[in-house]
């Protein structure tokens, strides 16, 4: 009895937090298809207005060009830079390892906000601050040690010995990374790929602290426009997150078809 | 961390090295040069020529800069006790598999994916006075004045449980569904009960995964930044002290003084780790792990 009690408390728990989800998320949507929503369950009429009036108004077509480069870039760089330092990560044993991965595991677990400030100091100083460029060299530096651990087990699960045959049947380095492992990783380099891609667009510190005028990704425009609330309708706010939701979810649901949900999370592992 | 052992020859070559380096110079320039060149910023004040610890004694004697310390503090223990205590509840009961296990955890993991600034922009509409959650509460007639969720310190701590939920669940239902399931059965059939086999077998397996829970969800929510604007009183009482830090680097062009305040934020989440460290090692080490699902 106590425990049928105890496993419905559960289920009314996630059914609570479920419901708490998709009102956050529908009132967001519910809202940006309102002509106008004061009270009231639902707003008295509806209109597709504010989707134009964001567009135009907020300049969307050169955040969204501005945030796909970013992305674009961030990917290709952390998968290209993460690659073989995962391979060697994964492979050898030598002192300092250790130094090493926990180096790496650092930027992913202070906060931005931490090394956000001096990262921005830092740059703003050598004249990349407020550039595309400074918020892809920010953005990196969590996303380079997410590629690393990302890919390393899926390098560990490939036998060495596929590596070994390889180069007793004369194939050198290049060759075996080519034509043995990097077909193997494909799935290693999807995942490692979706996440960081994930990550990046909804990336807020880093792109927040390092963003200027023409190098704001769309999460940090919907910031300030917002935060300048008042000035726009907040409906038109609205109608652009609604935007942002539309590719995180499409993104999302890509993602975990390659992805577990776990995954999205660190292993507490030693 | 485990050393090497002695015997086992270091395999670090030429391709090692060259396969290390880009990504090992990446963290060095962008990671752990500016932190080092934060530092050391920190200990040159504008005004005065020379190392000074000026930037830290104006913080420390300002009531408006130091009592950001207090507030981020005030902020984050207990929505971290909040999140750590649920989602151990929750990952405990769920541990064997659950109905529609997939989707409940897709969903939860929806507010990590969809980011904080979205979240706060939903979570203001719905909790706000006017707001659907209001509105049914109002309706039901459970209370009679909406509740203030917004704008006041209740919104930041909302965001901060949604966003950190989610997060430290995952990571324990990991941990937790990792322990040998035979332990339980044992103690079971050995006569305990349910709460003694949670208190004396599996609270002592699951507790160094809690710490480290604790540590990343706590220093996570030390550093709240959009949300505390968004949802909070940010001139008042949410100024927490990555606000402080922003608001001296880009609003007041003092990047010295905002490096100081960075370095005081990264030393108050170093001592909480540090405390969960030492904590840790009076902890039983886990044993028997990763026999379980995963």
């Amino acid at each position: 009895m106590r425990t049928r009690m105890w496993k419905l408390s559960l289920y009314l728990f996630i059914v609570g937090f479920i419901l708490n989800m998709l009102g956050i998320v529908s009132h967001v949507v519910v809202s940006s298809f309102a002509k106008r929503w004061f009270g009231g369950l639902l707003p008295p009429a509806y209109t597709t207005d504010w989707f134009a009036y964001a567009w135009k108004n907020f300049d969307l077509g050169q955040v969204l060009g501005v945030t796909l480069l970013i992305v674009v870039v961030v990917v290709f760089l952390a998968l290209a830079i993460g690659f073989p330092a995962a391979y060697i990560l994964a492979r050898r044993n030598f002192r300092f390892k250790s130094v090493i991965l926990l180096l790496y595991f650092l930027p992913l677990v202070i906060p931005q906000m931490t090394y956000g400030i001096p990262l921005a100091t830092t740059l703003y100083r050598y004249g990349v601050g407020g550039s595309v460029v400074g918020v892809i060299l920010a953005v990196l530096v969590p996303m380079v040690p997410l590629a690393v651990f990302v890919l390393m087990p899926f390098f560990e699960q490939i036998s060495v010995n596929l590596e070994w045959s390889g180069s007793m049947l004369g194939a050198s380095r290049a060759q075996i990374f080519r034509r043995i492992l990097f077909p193997l990783m494909v799935p290693g380099i999807l995942t490692a790929g979706v996440l960081v891609l994930v990550n990046t667009i909804s990336n807020f510190e880093l792109a927040f602290l390092l963003g200027g005028g023409g190098s704001q990704t769309l999460v940090v425009a919907l910031f300030y426009n917002m935060f300048a609330g008042g000035v726009r309708p907040v409906y038109s706010i609205d109608a652009m997150a609604v935007i942002y939701m539309v590719m995180v979810m499409t993104l999302l649901l890509i993602a975990l078809r390659f992805v577990r949900p776990t995954q999205m999370v660190f292993k507490l592992d030693k | 961390m485990r050393a090497v052992a002695n015997d086992e020859k270091s395999e670090f070559d030429a391709l090692a090295f060259f396969c290390l380096l880009p990504s090992l110079l990446y963290v060095l320039c962008m990671f752990v040069y500016p932190f080092l060149y934060g530092v050391y910023l920190s200990l040159q004040p504008q005004k005065v020529s020379g190392f000074s610890f000026a930037n830290y004694l104006t913080f420390f004697s300002d009531p408006y800069q130091y009592g950001t310390i207090w507030i981020t503090f005030s902020l984050a223990i207990p929505t971290t006790i909040v999140v750590l205590l649920l989602a151990l509840w929750l990952a405990y009961g769920m541990r064997r598999g659950i109905f529609m296990e997939r989707t409940v955890t897709t969903i939860l993991i929806m507010p990590i994916s969809l980011g904080v600034i979205l979240l706060s922009e939903g979570i203001l509409g719905f909790y706000g006075s006017q707001g659907w959650f209001n509105q049914v509460l109002l309706g039901l007639g459970l209370i009679k004045e909406p509740f203030i969720l917004t704008h006041n310190y209740a919104g930041v701590m909302l965001a901060l449980f949604m966003q950190q939920f989610p997060f430290c669940f995952l990571m324990l239902l990991g941990y937790i569904s990792g322990i040998d399931p035979s332990l339980e059965r044992s103690a079971r059939m050995l006569g305990a009960t349910p709460s003694i086999v949670f208190r004396r077998v599996m609270l002592p397996l699951i507790a160094p995964g809690l710490a480290i829970a604790f540590a990343l969800v706590f220093v996570m929510s030390f550093a709240v930044f959009p949300s505390a604007i968004m949802l909070g009183q940010p001139a008042g009482t949410t100024r927490t002290i990555s606000i402080a830090a922003y608001q001296k680097a880009f609003e007041q062009y003092d990047m010295s003084a905002a490096s100081a305040i960075a370095v005081v934020m990264g030393l108050c989440q170093l001592a909480a780790l540090l405390v969960i460290i030492l904590f840790r090692r009076r902890l039983s080490p886990a044993a028997t792990m990763g026999v379980g699902k995963r």
